[in-house]
C-alpha cells in the first residue's frame, strides 16, 4: 500500500474538537460517526429556523479557515432569503497553499464531520445542492469522501426529505486537475462551471452571484467541519474556545526545520513561540531559528524576534503578517532566505493563471531576477528592482494571488536585505554548503514548463 | 479506445450538474486515468457528450497541470520541491530520482516505466520530503526509501494498485 503517513504525532496541549474522532478505528465510517454524536447536530439544525442557525454561526466568531478569514456566519447571511434562483453550497477542498495539509487529514479521518457541516450549511441558506471541489491530487481522499456520501445517502442523511424534515439536499464531489488558483473562490466557481479557472471581479460576491450565476456560499473544509460542533454546543461555547470574534480551534500544520513536524489542533490565540518550542519540540538538530512563515507561503515572513505573537487573525495582522491557512513553516539558521524567496516566487509564477499583467509578468520577472543572486549575475540595484516589481503587483490584481506573491517577497527583501547584499558581494550563495537544498544552478532544466526557451536568463539591465 | 465502463462513468458524472459543461475537467482527468493521456478521441467524446465544440474542451486542458496530451511512464513520479519539502531535502530527492533514472523534468525512461516531474505543494508538508507516484503519496523520503520504492515498482504488475 502507499505510504500514507499519519502526520499527527499529538501533543498534550491540543484541544481536540475537530480531531476528537481521529485514531478511532474506522473513524471515517458512518457507524463510528453515529456512535460518536454523528449527525446529532443535523437533527438539531433541522428543527431550528435557518436565520437562527446563521445567528449562531455569527456568534461563534468562526472565521474562514482557508486563508482569508472572513466570518462564516456573516458570509452566509449575505445570501438572499427570497430568490427565484437555486442556491448552492460549495466546499473548497482545493488545499494547495504551500505549508498546508490539514484539510487532507479532516477528509481522511472524519469525512462525515465535513458532510454534516455542508448539509447544515445548505439548510441554513435553503440550498438544495452542493459540490465538494477536491484538488485532483487528492484522489484517494475523493474516494473516501465518495464512500461517505454513498453511506450518507443510504441512511437518509442526504437526498430527499432528510430525516423526515422535508428538506432535500444533494451533494457530489468534483475533482480538480491541478491548479492552485482554483482555491480562490471565484476561480473555483469558474472551474466548477467548466471554464478555465480565471477569477471574477468582486463585487458581486458569490453569495449573490455565484455558481451558475446563483447565490452560493463557498467555504473551506475546516470551516465547514466546525459547523456541527457550533450547532451542538452553541456559538458562545465556540467563541470561548478561542477569542471573541475569532472563535474555536485551528489545525496548525507545523513543517520545515522543526523537531516534531505534524498537524496539531490548538485554540485560536495559542502563542507561536509555544507552538514552536513546546508543541513542535523546537528547531531541529538544536539549530537556531531564523524565520517563520506563519500561515502558508502567501504570508509575510516573520523573523526569530517576532515569534512572541498569538496565533489569531488580528494579532498577526497587527504585526504585518497573516494567520492565513495555518501552515507554519520553520526556517533554521542555515536557510538561504534569497533561495526561499526564489522558490516561493517560482511557485506563484507557475500557478499564476495569466489573467492580470502585473501577476503574470511580475512573477515571472521576479523569479528570473531572484535566480541571478545565486550566481554572479546579480546587479547592485536588483534588490530595489525586486521591491519595485513586488509593489507593482501588490493590490493591482483581480485576485489575491498577486498579493500572495508580493507579500512574502517584500517581507524577505525588507527583513533579510543583508542576505541579498551578501550574495551580491560574494557572487554566490553564502549558504551553498550549509543546510539542505541545492543551489538553483544545480537544478538543471527543471523548468515549470516543458518549453526550454521559457527559462532563458534575463538580459542584463532588466 | 474508450471503454464502455468509461463511457458509463462519463454519463454518471455529467448527470451531477445542471450545466453539462461543468463535467469537462473531471471527464478529462478520468479519461486520462484510463488512456494514459488526453487523446484526441477523448476530447471528441467529451465534447460530444457535454454538447460543446471540441475547441471548448481543448481550451481547458492547458490550464490544469495534471492534464497532458502525451503519454507518460507507467509510474509518474511527482516530487514536490516547494518550500516545506525544499527545507527537508525535496530537491535532493528530485536529483536522486533524476540521476537514478537518467531522466529530467517531464521526461520518461526509454522503457516507458517511469516518468519524473518536479511538482508544487502536494499537501504532504508535515511528511516532507514527499512525492506522489500516480495518485499515491510517499512521505518522509530518503534516497534509500526512494531506491526501495523504485525496485518495488519495477516488479509490480501493470495496473495494480501500489
Amino acid at each position: 500500500m502507499a505510504d500514507y503517513q499519519n502526520s499527527m504525532p499529538g501533543s498534550s496541549l491540543e484541544v481536540k474538537v475537530l480531531t476528537r474522532r481521529f485514531g478511532i478505528p474506522n473513524s471515517a465510517s458512518l457507524d463510528v460517526y453515529l456512535a460518536h454524536e454523528g449527525y446529532q447536530a443535523l437533527k438539531k439544525a433541522l428543527e431550528m429556523k435557518p436565520d437562527d442557525l446563521i445567528q449562531e454561526m455569527k456568534k461563534s466568531g468562526l472565521r474562514g479557515r482557508g486563508g482569508a478569514g472572513f466570518n462564516a456566519g456573516v458570509k452566509w447571511s449575505f445570501v438572499p432569503r427570497q430568490t427565484d434562483k437555486p442556491k448552492y453550497v460549495v466546499c473548497n477542498a482545493d488545499e494547495s497553499e504551500p505549508g498546508t495539509c490539514k484539510d487532507r487529514v479532516l477528509m481522511e479521518h472524519d469525512p462525515h464531520q465535513l458532510l454534516e457541516g455542508i448539509i447544515i450549511a445548505g439548510y441554513a441558506i435553503q440550498a438544495h445542492q452542493g459540490y465538494i471541489y477536491i484538488r485532483g491530487e487528492y484522489r484517494y481522499l475523493m474516494e473516501i469522501v465518495d464512500r461517505a456520501l454513498a453511506d450518507a445517502y443510504g441512511r437518509g442523511y442526504l437526498g430527499k426529505n432528510i430525516l423526515g424534515s422535508g428538506f432535500d439536499f444533494d451533494l457530489y464531489t468534483h475533482t480538480g486537475a491541478g491548479a492552485y488558483e482554483c482555491g480562490e473562490e471565484t476561480a473555483l466557481l469558474n472551474s466548477l462551471e467548466g471554464l478555465r479557472g480565471y477569477p471574477r471581479v468582486k463585487p458581486p460576491f458569490p453569495a449573490l452571484i455565484g455558481l451558475y450565476g446563483c447565490p452560493t456560499i463557498i467555504n473551506n473544509v475546516e470551516t465547514l467541519s466546525n459547523v456541527s460542533h457550533i450547532v451542538l454546543n452553541g456559538g458562545e461555547w465556540f467563541a470561548k474556545l478561542g477569542k471573541p470574534s475569532d472563535g474555536g480551534t485551528r489545525l496548525f500544520c507545523l513543517s520545515g526545520h522543526i523537531a516534531r513536524p505534524g498537524i496539531y489542533e490548538l485554540p485560536i490565540g495559542f502563542p507561536l513561540r509555544r507552538l514552536i518550542e513546546e508543541v513542535g519540540g523546537g528547531v531541529w538538530h538544536g539549530k537556531r531559528l531564523k524565520g517563520v512563515i506563519p500561515g502558508g507561503s502567501s504570508c509575510p515572513v516573520l523573523t526569530a524576534d517576532e515569534i512572541d505573537v498569538a496565533l489569531d487573525f488580528d494579532s498577526l495582522a497587527r504585526i504585518g503578517s497573516m494567520l492565513g491557512s495555518g501552515g507554519v513553516v520553520i526556517l533554521d539558521e542555515d536557510t538561504c532566505m534569497v533561495k526561499t524567496a526564489w522558490r516561493i516566487m517560482k511557485f506563484y509564477a507557475h500557478e499564476s493563471c495569466g489573467w492580470c499583467i502585473p501577476c503574470r509578468e511580475g512573477t515571472m520577472w521576479l523569479k528570473s531576477l531572484l535566480e541571478r543572486f545565486q550566481g554572479d549575475g546579480g546587479l547592485p540595484q536588483d534588490p530595489d528592482t525586486a521591491l519595485d516589481i513586488a509593489y507593482n503587483i501588490l493590490g493591482k490584481t483581480l485576485c489575491p494571488l498577486g498579493d500572495a506573491a508580493a507579500m512574502p517577497t517584500i517581507s524577505i527583501l525588507k527583513k533579510f536585505r543583508h542576505e541579498f547584499e551578501e550574495h551580491l558581494k560574494l557572487g554566490r550563495c553564502p549558504y551553498e554548503n550549509r543546510g539542505s537544498g541545492l543551489r538553483v544552478k544545480d537544478l538543471g532544466s527543471s523548468s515549470w514548463t516543458s518549453d526550454p526557451s521559457s527559462s532563458q536568463p534575463l538580459a542584463p539591465g532588466t | 479506445m474508450i471503454s464502455e465502463a468509461l463511457k458509463k462513468k462519463f454519463d454518471a458524472v455529467i448527470a451531477r450538474y445542471p450545466v453539462k459543461r461543468s463535467a469537462i475537467a473531471p471527464l478529462l482527468l478520468f479519461a486520462q486515468d484510463e488512456i494514459g493521456y488526453v487523446s484526441d478521441e477523448a476530447i471528441e467524446e467529451i465534447a460530444r457528450r457535454v454538447g460543446v465544440r471540441p475547441i471548448e474542451v481543448i481550451e481547458d486542458i492547458s490550464y490544469y497541470s495534471m492534464l497532458r496530451r502525451q503519454p507518460r511512464g507507467r509510474y509518474n513520479l511527482q516530487v514536490c520541491t516547494n518550500i516545506s519539502c525544499m527545507l527537508r531535502g525535496g530537491e535532493e530527492i528530485f536529483q536522486h530520482c533524476s540521476k537514478k533514472l537518467g531522466i529530467g523534468h517531464q521526461q520518461t525512461t526509454p522503457d516507458g516505466m517511469f516518468s519524473l516531474e518536479e511538482v508544487e505543494c502536494l499537501g504532504a508538508c508535515c511528511g516532507a520530503p514527499a512525492m506522489q507516484v500516480n495518485y499515491d503519496y510517499y512521505e518522509n523520503l530518503t534516497p534509500e526509501k526512494v531506491d526501495a520504492l523504485l525496485e518495488k515498482l519495477k516488479k509490480k504488475e501493470p495496473g495494480s494498485r501500489i
